[in-house]
């Protein structure tokens, strides 16, 4: 396929309520600066039911213009309605580039997407430039658990697609009167063609939505808690901090907290602007999940443990004593 | 249930290590395995083979000769046929590339072992990551899909599939065929017993190469391939870390919070 335009699209992912989910908006960073690079228009795709809340944010954090999808079939996420619904917009008006965050929506629909356009995809990219010698996107990514980097180009095809991973990127200053072309595209998928059914949505923590990935300020226990029970104090902090709670693979497989919490390769991967590690060693695979975060506090026992080289602030010493200390000077602090 | 594991072999990336001088990963003495998530994939397959009496498991892997090791593991955990793709037009294949092999092999091993219900794959290879293979076997087999599966069950012609989600969990229904890729359940892989593991080690595995079935090779290896590697590097996460060593722990809280107070963290 060839590029009818020299334009970057960024899929606005939306929730049920139909707002933007940040990895989109967190897009529309890099996305203005390699659109401007590339010469082409910042598009936003808003796919969903119901979606006033996500346009109004795509033009607020730089869309030139928003492509909108809406119909009922899209208020909850389908591969199968999204995938057509998002191929017929493409083959329509193909574009040079495409960012998807990489989320469980993103990954789910990129592949597909680009497997039906017989085109490259990059996943889970953590760093996004033009390649200087050919002019194509160039697509960084790690691999190997994070161990090693590598850098992905895609020369023939079009577009060159690339999933992002949420909390890489920041997301800018919205800019609340800041205007965008908006362009609603009739594109039904009949019931038939969606083979997927939804039976039901399950919340399976009382409600309570462990959301790792947008979170600001991420609290995340290892091996050094102790048990579940060492959690508490974890929670506590958290509480105090306004923290998701997360936790290290070592944690989860011993059972002292549920899967939803890990972070790291087998779990999710976030960007908080504060991550604080009590007694996780610090893993690659647990590295390649957290490293992105803007400030890190690590705090162990053991000197020589790993984690200590990518904090910003380190402590030596034993979670149990400290934890507790750090959540009421930060409660002095607050009041 | 006829059931198709599709399972790759790879480096355990908890054991690899960076040669520091030439940024490469070391390989050597770095033991092979059967990549995490498509252990838990046969896994769930092996339950839905448990509960539904006259199931068949199929289990086949794309790669070299070696990746016959990790076939015959799971042949003692589950799996009841292996096969082995393998040739060296299929060398430097990406996701597009490797999932259009794939989906080529499943119509042949449709001819030899009948046509499939479920096809599973692990959600990712612990090595590449990319997460892409299974839903681009989907689109090239035009099957649903079902990705990040933590529990599976046959129910008449459907499969039910309890997968994570944004809001947690949603539990979703798709008729068979369907491609299910699989994250972690809440249970481990089995466990092989000496009488299945050394059953395995005796079994021979049929190979399949280009020749033994219609494919375009335009479409594999790395001709097939739009997408192609510029560099790989080793990431640098060093950061000048400050490091706070108090008498006390107490001290060592309150200058915690002090110093993140200070830098206006909160």
């Amino acid at each position: 396929m060839e590029a009818k335009n020299k334009d970057l699209w960024v899929f606005i992912e939306t929730d049920g309520d139909g707002r933007a989910r940040s990895v989109g908006l967190e897009l529309l960073g890099p996305g203005r600066e390699l659109a401007d690079q590339q010469g082409g228009k910042l598009v936003g795709i808003v796919i969903g039911s119901g979606v006033d809340e996500a346009i109004k944010s795509a033009a607020a954090y730089g869309a030139d213009k928003i492509v909108v999808i809406d119909g009922s079939e899209y208020a909850h996420y389908t591969t199968d309605a999204y995938v057509d619904a998002f191929n017929t917009l493409v083959e329509k008006d193909t574009p040079t580039t495409i960012f998807i965050g990489a989320t469980n929506t993103g990954r789910d629909m990129a592949p597909r997407l680009a497997c039906r356009l017989k085109t490259g995809l990059t996943a889970d990219c953590t760093g996004l430039a033009i390649d200087e010698e050919s002019g194509n996107m160039a697509w960084t990514r790690p691999a190997f658990g994070g161990n090693l980097m590598a850098t992905i180009l895609c020369p023939d095809h079009r577009p060159q697609i690339g999933t992002v991973r949420p909390g890489v990127f920041k997301k800018g200053e919205p800019d609340a009167v800041r205007q965008a072309e908006i362009v609603q595209e009739d594109i039904r998928v009949p019931a038939g063609r969606i083979r997927t059914k939804l039976i039901e949505v399950i919340s399976e923590l009382g409600g309570a939505l462990v959301d790792l990935e947008g979170a600001e300020i991420i609290v995340s226990g290892g091996r050094g808690v102790g048990g579940p029970e060492g959690f508490e104090p974890l929670r506590a902090l958290a509480a105090v901090l306004g923290a998701t709670v997360g936790a290290s693979r070592a944690a989860v497989d011993s059972d002292w907290i549920p899967h939803a919490h890990q972070v790291g390769q087998t779990g999710k991967t976030v960007g908080p602007k504060l991550y604080i590690a009590c007694g996780i060693s610090g893993a690659i695979q647990h590295l390649a999940g957290m490293s992105g975060s803007d400030c890190i506090v690590a705090i162990n026992k053991d000197p020589d443990a790993p984690i200590f080289k990518v904090a910003d602030y380190g402590v030596v010493g034993d979670l149990k004593e400290i934890v507790p200390i750090l959540t009421e000077e930060i409660k002095k602090l607050k009041a | 249930m006829n059931m198709l594991v599709c399972i790759k072999q790879v480096p355990d990336t908890t054991e690899i290590k960076i040669n520091p001088e030439t940024n490469t990963l070391i390989r050597e003495g770095v033991p092979s395995i059967v990549n995490t998530f498509d252990a838990f994939a046969l896994e769930m397959a092996a339950r839905i083979k448990d509960a539904n009496s006259g199931s068949k498991i199929v289990v086949v892997s794309m790669g070299p000769e070696q990746a016959k090791n990790a076939l015959k593991e799971c042949l003692a955990v589950g799996g009841d046929k292996t096969y082995l793709i393998s040739d060296r037009a299929f060398g430097g294949s990406d996701t597009l590339a490797t999932s259009y092999i794939l989906s080529k092999a499943v119509a042949k091993l449709e001819e030899l072992e009948g046509k499939f219900d479920i096809i599973f794959c692990g959600k990712q290879a612990i090595d590449g990551d990319t997460a892409q293979v299974g839903p681009e076997l989907a689109e090239h087999l035009d099957y649903p899909q079902i990705t990040y599966a933590v529990d599976a069950f046959a129910e008449g012609d459907s499969v039910r599939v309890k997968r994570e989600c944004a809001e947690g969990y949603e539990v979703l229904a798709a008729k068979m065929p369907c491609v299910v890729t699989v994250t972690k359940p809440n249970y481990d892989p089995r466990y092989p017993t000496i009488k299945t593991k050394m059953a395995a080690n005796r079994a021979q595995i049929p190979v399949l190469t280009s020749q033994d079935f219609e494919i375009d090779l335009q479409h594999a290896g790395l001709k097939g391939s739009p997408t192609k590697v510029k560099k790989t590097f080793t990431p640098n996460l060093q950061k000048d870390s400050v490091m706070i060593e108090e008498e006390t722990c107490e001290a060592a809280g309150q200058k915690l919070a002090k110093l993140l107070g200070d830098a206006g963290i909160i």
